[in-house]
């Protein structure tokens, strides 16, 4: 030590302060550098909108056997909500590929600090931005029918802030093994449109044949959609018969899971995934 | 660990029998060198000598396989973050993020580093001047050019006041008024911060540049000591000649002059003292006919081929792909 140390050398701070200041600026320029593209905010606003409004008035005439004049909108809105985290949650992992291509992964690679900060950092960036982008369509609350009920939009900005770290910490999973931008797209594709397909996004998971039942349960998107529609269904009037069928919640033989359970279902998910996200990031040389 | 290795424990950098390899492929075989404080040591040799995986051992990014090394006093395998806390990186691609502003790079590799608030305004205005990059803090780095760029990843590999700052072939890529520019930052830096430079180049102009060069090929260590040193050690001048019959010229040589002659980038080479006065009794004595002749003080090069057998360029050629780089490149 002594042999190094010049007299002017003030060294980088170490420990708990330093990995904490690390998280916060990787946080911050995953800010920065989302809210600059912004071609990238406005793409991801496109699926949502399409969902809600075009597949929203398309399937309304379908729907009404069951649900009378009940707005269709009402019930797709919580899934938009969903998948308008869904893309840029995943988009903001896909970037850690991107950075890594472009080298700047390097920069932070390198720096003295443990890896699990800029994967943390990281992830809640990524969460951020997307909550930020299903605010955006949380505004839309009213085209939908929904009412503009204070304590129901803060309980759908924490659920969407859940979801959206789970799905970061799950892209960073994916994303820690993988070097080429291109993979990783692709790879989102292939696991994205069963996630979303099977969890009650877009449609009600009421009266569907066992198998595909079964599958529904198994889908962890299935535990954060079903906490924002029921959330959103407490909130509107809605007639018992059309709730049955529209909001009828998850059951595992025959027990209605709470959603208490359903939320730490989603939270345990996703801190196992960070976990194995840290773990390959370690590794990384 | 490594407590056994006789570090020198004055030395910015110490290397003992610092071995990597990979699978069957030994890409460094075994080298040792001390780098002192404040001074500014050169890695020359060709491409794939080992000179970037030496760098990346020295900088914590790749284990040794066997031997080690100390960098600011701690030894790189088992003291990792000490290590990073007081190097600086810059590297041969670019690590730089063209969205944020040059400004906000260096102040997210401030945070980064846990540089303390107080005085990271101060240094990032420091480090822009030296690299007089001052009135383009505000801008995007996407919009800078390649010579830009590196003179920024200069500066931030500063930044954080580092005892030892390493360049990865810190010019690669340029053009040659760029790349001198940028000799001249770090020229100037050396005036200016008490920091120990270690760099990699295949440049021969650039080693000179180096207060001690180690040559390095093949995974080992040939020579360490300063360019003029080295260039004394050499001895002849470098004599170059163009003829009718290359083949029966490099007999005539050896048979009346005693000189080992090869062709190297087209021409016939050969090290004989006192080239000047040797030009003469070769046009009397060699008798095939000779086209042109050019007669050159010991350079790097022949530094380099009087410890290899080739010049840098000979190596490059063997992989066209380089060799192609390097038309289209600098030089």
């Amino acid at each position: 030590m002594a042999a190094s140390a010049g007299a002017t050398v003030v060294l980088p701070a170490r420990g708990l302060r330093a990995d904490l200041s690390a998280i916060w600026v990787v946080w911050k320029r995953e800010l920065i550098t989302s809210f600059r593209n912004r071609w990238r905010l406005v793409m991801a606003l496109v699926q949502p909108l399409l969902f809600l409004f075009v597949l929203g008035n398309g399937l309304q005439t379908v729907a009404s056997g069951s649900i009378g004049g009940f707005s269709f909108k009402t019930f797709l809105f919580p899934g938009v909500l969903a998948t308008a985290v869904f893309m840029p949650a995943l988009f903001s992992a896909g970037s850690i590929v991107f950075d890594r291509e472009f080298g700047f992964m390097r920069e932070m690679m390198v720096a003295p600090i443990r890896r699990s900060s800029i994967v943390i950092g990281k992830c809640l960036g990524g969460a951020t931005v997307a909550s930020v982008q299903g605010v955006l369509v949380l505004a839309l609350a009213g085209a939908a029918h929904v009412p503009y009920d204070i304590p129901m939009l803060l309980a759908l900005l924490g659920e969407m802030l859940l979801l959206s770290t789970a799905l970061v910490a799950f892209g960073t999973m994916l994303a820690a093994g993988i070097t080429q931008f291109m993979s990783f797209q692709a790879l989102m594709q292939t696991v994205m449109f069963p996630l979303v397909f099977l969890s009650g996004t877009l449609f009600p998971q009421s009266g569907l044949p066992g198998w595909l039942e079964v599958v529904t349960k198994l889908d962890p998107l299935s535990y954060a959609v079903d906490p924002l529609r029921r959330t959103v269904f407490n909130a509107v009037d809605a007639p018992d018969s059309v709730r049955s069928v529209l909001d009828p919640g998850i059951h595992w033989w025959g027990w209605a899971v709470p959603m208490g359970l359903e939320l730490a279902i989603v939270a345990a998910t996703g801190l196992l995934m960070l976990a194995i996200a840290v773990w390959r990031f370690e590794r990384i040389e | 660990m490594n407590d056994h290795l006789s570090y020198d424990p004055d030395a910015a950098v110490s290397a003992r029998g610092l071995v990597k390899r990979y699978g069957d492929i030994e890409a460094v075989a075994g080298v040792d060198f001390d780098v002192a404080r404040g001074e500014t040591f050169g890695f020359l040799g060709p491409n794939g000598a080992g000179k970037s995986t030496t760098i990346k051992m020295l900088c914590t990014l790749v284990d040794p396989t066997a031997g080690g090394a100390r960098v600011a006093g701690h030894e790189v395998a088992s003291e990792r973050l000490e290590v990073r806390r007081r190097i600086g990186l810059v590297f041969q691609d670019s690590t730089l993020d063209g969205y944020l502003t040059a400004e906000e790079n260096l102040s997210f590799h401030a945070q980064l580093y846990g540089m303390p608030r107080a005085t990271t305004a101060a240094r990032i205005d420091d480090v822009l001047e030296i690299v007089a990059l001052t009135d383009r803090r505000g801008d995007r780095v996407l919009t800078f050019s390649g010579g830009m760029k590196r003179r920024l990843e200069i500066a931030r590999g500063l930044l954080h006041a580092p005892q030892v700052l390493f360049l990865d072939e810190p010019t690669i890529g340029l053009d040659p008024q760029t790349r001198a520019s940028i000799w001249e930052y770090v020229a100037d830096l050396k005036r200016r911060e008490d920091v120990t430079i270690f760099l990699t180049t295949h440049y021969m102009d650039e080693a000179e540049q180096c207060d001690r060069i180690a040559i390095m090929d093949a995974g080992k260590v040939l020579v360490v000591d300063t360019p003029a040193a080295l260039k004394d050690g050499v001895g002849a001048d470098r004599v170059r000649i163009a003829t009718h019959d290359d083949e029966a010229a490099i007999v005539a040589l050896r048979e009346k002059f005693d000189l080992e002659a090869a062709i190297h980038e087209g021409e016939v080479t050969f090290h004989v003292r006192d080239g000047e006065q040797f030009v003469p009794r070769l046009f009397a004595e060699l008798g095939i006919g000779i086209r042109s002749v050019a007669v050159a003080r010991p350079s790097l090069d022949d530094v380099f081929m009087s410890w290899t057998g080739r010049t840098i360029r000979d190596t490059e050629a063997a992989d066209p792909r380089r060799a192609m780089a390097r038309m289209m490149g600098p030089r």
